[in-house]
């Protein structure tokens, strides 16, 4: 048992032991967050023992241990620079969350921490599974919690929006499944190294027929989640009416188990297919980064803004990943880590305007600033980085996106960086009608400043906005080393393909020297 | 061909769970006669001590496989796997029905008499080895269940339940009958692998078209049996009238020693004309799982709600069967396990739910459960996610063993559809979910009593078992494996 397997297990025996708790608020409280607290720790020892140098595997700190003989299903978790920050991310949002439900969570206060703690476990499992098999199963426990967490301690409309998540999610992922048990049944196995191997030295191939049924099944599945443009709707629903810790949960993590599957399997493992899809996904994306800002800007309701602007963020995900450049793959997961932070820090925020005013509206705000100043600043901070102010973290990841896309297609940035202007547009105006102005009564007798449980929520996200921004350095140095890998994965592949099949079929290109020199 | 017709002494061994079964019934009928005073769960006590030594029987029997009653039985792994898979049922069914039976007032003896015979009529369908055999067994299955499904005279549903089950019951099997009949008449032999030779072999084999209709028409009795499209419709009714630990036991005991001897008369039988039933079978496993899911989406009756939902899961194991492969089989079988858990364990929670009369039958009438009783809350929501297919459920693994299977066999398709059926049915699955967790507490709630023992382990189990398939499915599916090879 390795560091990644402590890592896995300690959220899962945290939520048994809660489960078997007596009925105590205030142990269940402490229970689940020092649990979560030791996951967190013993994450940083990922880190910190994270190799990135020229001699470091692929995949470190692998557990392979058979699941199942028959079919051959195994528990294999390792990690590459790819899922090493998104799984640190969740173990360190997680903590997080317990503490921004200290007191806005009464009732049933076991089942929450529970459902809390199980849902950190399907986040960290899915970015850590390395057998297709093992991904589907966390893919869908994860999927359990969120649909307990917004139904029951949700808003209004909470049932309505659960059961839509579920739904959404579960059609796409039964595409999924069926194409993961196809590709097991003509790969043999469900390891992933193995399947790209035998992708790689042409045991393996797909015809073209084949490759696009199958990517599409898996797109499908990853762009609901994304959420890519027309597969959305969802979203806007599930964030809105979630808790606010259900909705950083779901905004920072569970949105990126899309766009690492697109990165994790439908580059690599369909590289014809995702070639030929790409400019029209592009499109989607950046279809998706305009509308999710022309619409964040016209709500009335501050977690819907933060909804849409998170559809706006992470069609730049999309625009990086299928941009096939380094520069965009390694903007893409940056931009990943930096949303997860900063949307995570803006509903938490929106979450404590909410505590205090008890409503969503924008409109009963206004003055904010004058009664509670720290808040405000807190929330001026988190906003710049989310607009993409540089030395925040999410300059680095549009800046790096952008720059991919244009090497790619200069066209793409031209539309793509409208996003960013946009965004600047909604959030400056929602911090103007939210903070500045009179003061209501309302406002100045409820609205109090940050209490220290909440300060000790906020702070480590300030912290990494500015870290993220300031040091890039210490996050891409492991990322662009798979990042290369997955291009180098795709190259290849194509390239075999044309030649063994002999025909080539679509816009294919190799891929331009830049690549090999970006870096 | 039999040479001796005097069975030897390891031949009353291979059949001894049905005699331990047949034994105990009368037992208790003659009992019932005598002490009118006894005990009212005495009966109940009995019948489980029966079924844990028929299970142990089954399992002895099986350490010397084999034929026995001049190979009109054998024993093998298949028919040891559903033997026990019958009277695990039995007992969950038993453990279930205490608290029943209790409050509805009504006589225990006849109920367990029944019982054990409908279990016997099982053990003998899913271990024979000849369609006269296979007929008796359905017989004496079908003929418990028909009683049991009306066993409170006085409840208008029940008698209706019971008056459609066995008409519609008696013409399924009539036209069984038909079809044996046809294929003794082509093939001259009603001995499984007798038709399978005489299929097989060039210069005799009779025309097709005869043969197909023999097929064609035991399809349509095991269909009838199974509650597979287009011959469901008695099903929902059926099980909403009868009474909640009837319903859990006709939904899964029955239905899986139906599907034992439509396995293993198509896959050993009829098995050389494959390529003709195949298509059937895709189209009823397609109509299945669509009107059994599309139709359990309105339905506001939990139990009319899960009859339908049976008829859904019907459907998958007829994807299974309709990858005529052995993968195929094993799949089927370790589904049937699966659902045999999940089932059972959602009617159980019904039948603690439903009251006195079986008033609360709603699915509005489980608001509030999860605040008023979590535990039992918690076990529901266990096996109504592995009736959806969430993973680390029995259900799950059922789900996906099956459509590998379909998918080994090329039914692209017919997986994809599947697939996207169990997403449906996600849909009203989760409405139970919804207002369990998600609602204020119903009149239902108001005079809840607590779980009784008997209700506490036959809701136990099932869950343990749901829980041990979806994480450890291995050890069953081994079994399952290695008894499909068996069959042919």
């Amino acid at each position: 048992m390795n560091l990644l397997d402590f890592v896995l297990a300690v959220p899962l025996v945290g939520f048994i032991v809660v489960l078997l708790l007596p009925r105590q608020t205030q142990t269940i409280r402490t229970t689940a967050l020092v649990f979560s607290l030791v996951a967190f720790a013993a994450s940083l020892g990922l880190a910190l023992g994270y190799h990135t140098d020229d001699a470091a595997q692929q995949f470190q700190f692998v557990t392979d241990v058979t699941w199942i003989a028959s079919p051959n299903i195994h528990y294999h978790v390792a990690l590459d620079g790819l899922s090493l920050w998104l799984t640190i991310l969740a173990t360190f949002l997680t903590p997080i969350c317990v503490l921004l439900s200290w007191n806005s969570i009464q009732v049933r206060v076991k089942e929450y921490y529970a459902f809390l703690l199980a849902l950190e476990f399907g986040l960290t499992g899915v970015f850590a599974a390395q057998d297709l098999f093992l991904f589907y199963v966390f893919w869908e426990v994860s999927l359990v919690p969120m649909y307990f967490l917004i139904g029951i301690w949700g808003h209004e409309r909470r049932i309505y929006a659960a059961v839509k998540f579920f739904l959404y999610t579960m059609v796409a992922s039964m595409l999924m499944l069926t194409a993961i048990i196809y590709v097991y049944n003509r790969a043999g196995t469900f390891n992933y190294s193995d399947v790209t191997e035998m992708l790689l030295n042409g045991k393996l191939a797909f015809t073209g027929g084949e490759q696009m049924a199958l990517f599409l099944a898996f797109f499908v599945a990853f762009a609901v989640k994304v959420p890519v443009f027309p597969l959305h709707t969802w979203l806007p629903d599930a964030h809105v009416e979630a808790p606010t810790a259900g909705s950083v949960m779901l905004a920072s993590v569970m949105l990126k188990m899309g766009a690492y599957g697109l990165a994790r399997f439908c580059l690599p493992m369909f590289p014809g297919a995702a070639r030929i899809c790409a400019p029209w996904i592009v499109v989607l994306a950046i279809i998706g980064i305009v509308y999710g800002a022309l619409v964040a800007m016209v709500q009335p309701n501050m977690k819907k803004l933060v909804a849409y602007s998170s559809v706006s963020h992470l069609g730049f995900v999309v625009l990086g990943i299928f941009s096939f450049k380094q520069l965009g793959l390694d903007g893409a997961v940056y931009q990943m880590l930096a949303h997860g932070i900063s949307t995570g820090a803006l509903f938490l925020l929106v979450g404590y305007l909410y505590e205090r005013r008890h409503s969503l509206a924008i409109a009963d705000y206004g003055g904010v600033a004058t009664s509670a100043p720290w808040l405000s600043t807190v929330f001026m901070i988190t906003m710049l980085a989310s607009i993409g102010l540089p030395t925040l973290c999410n300059f680095v990841g549009e800046f790096l996106v952008l720059q991919g896309s244009a090497l790619a297609n200069f066209r793409w940035t031209i539309f793509a960086a409208i996003g960013p202007i946009l965004s600047a547009c909604y959030m400056l105006w929602l911090y103007q009608r939210v903070f500045f102005g009179e003061a209501s009564e309302e406002v100045r007798y409820h609205v109090f400043d940050l209490k220290p449980r909440e300060w000790a929520a906020v702070v480590p996200l300030i912290a990494m906005m500015v870290w993220m921004g300031m040091y890039s350095q210490s996050f891409l140095p492991a990322v662009s080393k798979t990042t290369a890998q997955i291009l180098e994965q795709t190259q290849v592949n194509v390239q075999f393909r044309v030649k063994a099949v002999g025909q080539a079929s679509g816009p294919i290109q190799s891929l331009p020297t830049e690549v090999a020199h970006a870096r | 061909m039999p040479v001796s017709l005097a069975p030897g002494g390891v031949e009353y061994i291979r059949f001894l769970p049905e005699i331990i079964l047949i034994a105990t019934g009368t037992l208790l009928m003659v009992l019932d006669a005598i002490l009118r005073k006894g005990s009212r769960d005495a009966y109940g006590r009995i019948s489980i001590v029966a079924l844990a030594a028929a299970m142990g029987a089954a399992v002895l029997a099986y350490q010397s496989p084999g034929p026995a009653f001049s190979d009109m039985l054998i024993v093998d792994g298949f028919a040891t796997f559903f033997r026990v898979l019958v009277i695990g049922v039995g007992i969950l069914t038993v453990l279930l029905s205490f608290r029943f039976l209790d409050r509805e007032g009504a006589e225990t003896g006849e109920y367990h008499a029944l019982l054990l015979f409908s279990v016997a009529g099982q053990c003998v369908m899913v271990s024979a080895n000849e369609l006269i055999m296979i007929f008796i067994g359905l017989e004496i299955s079908s003929i418990s269940s028909y009683v049991l499904a009306g066993y409170l005279r006085d409840d208008k549903r029940a008698n209706e339940s019971a008056l459609k089950y066995f008409l519609l019951g008696s013409f399924a099997t009539a036209f069984f009958l038909y079809g044996v009949a046809l294929a003794y008449g082509m093939t001259g032999s009603t001995w499984l692998t007798a038709i399978r030779a005489s299929l097989g072999g060039e210069p005799a084999a009779p025309a097709p078209v005869f043969i197909g209709v023999a097929a064609a028409l035991m399809f349509v009795g095991l269909g009838f049996k199974v509650s597979a499209a287009p011959f469901q419709i008695w099903a929902p009714d059926v099980y909403q009238g009868a009474p909640t630990p009837v319903s859990a036991f006709l939904t899964t005991g029955p239905k899986a020693a139906a599907f034992a001897i439509f396995l293993r008369i198509f896959s050993t039988a009829f098995e050389p004309i494959g390529s003709g039933w195949a298509p059937l079978v895709w189209c009823s496993a397609l109509l299945s799982m669509t009107i059994g899911n599309f139709a359990a989406l309105t339905q506001s009756n939990i139990k009319r709600l899960l009859g339908y939902s049976a008829i859904a899961h019907a459907g998958y194991v007829l994807v299974a069967l309709a990858a005529r492969s052995q993968v195929g089989m094993a799949a089927a079988m370790f589904y049937l396990a699966a659902y045999a858990f999940m089932n059972i364990g959602a009617f159980a929670v019904v039948s603690h739910l439903s009251g006195k009369g079986e008033r609360f039958l709603k699915v509005d009438d489980f608001a509030g459960l999860a605040t008023r009783q979590p535990g039992t809350a918690a076990l529901l929501t266990i096996f109504l996610l592995s009736l959806i297919g969430v993973p680390l459920t029995g259900g799950f693994f059922g789900k996906f063993y099956i459509f590998k299977a379909a998918l080994d066999s090329h039914l692209v398709w017919l997986t994809v559809l599947g697939l996207l059926n169990s997403a449906v049915a996600a849909y009203y699955y989760l409405r139970i979910l919804v207002v369990m967790y998600m609602r204020e507490p119903s009149d239902a709630m108001a005079d809840l009593e607590p779980l009784s023992a008997g209700l506490r382990v036959a809701l136990a189990i099932p869950a343990l078992g749901t829980l041990f398939l979806g994480i450890f499915p291995a050890w069953v599916l081994n079994f399952a494996g290695k008894s499909a090879t068996l069959v042919r």
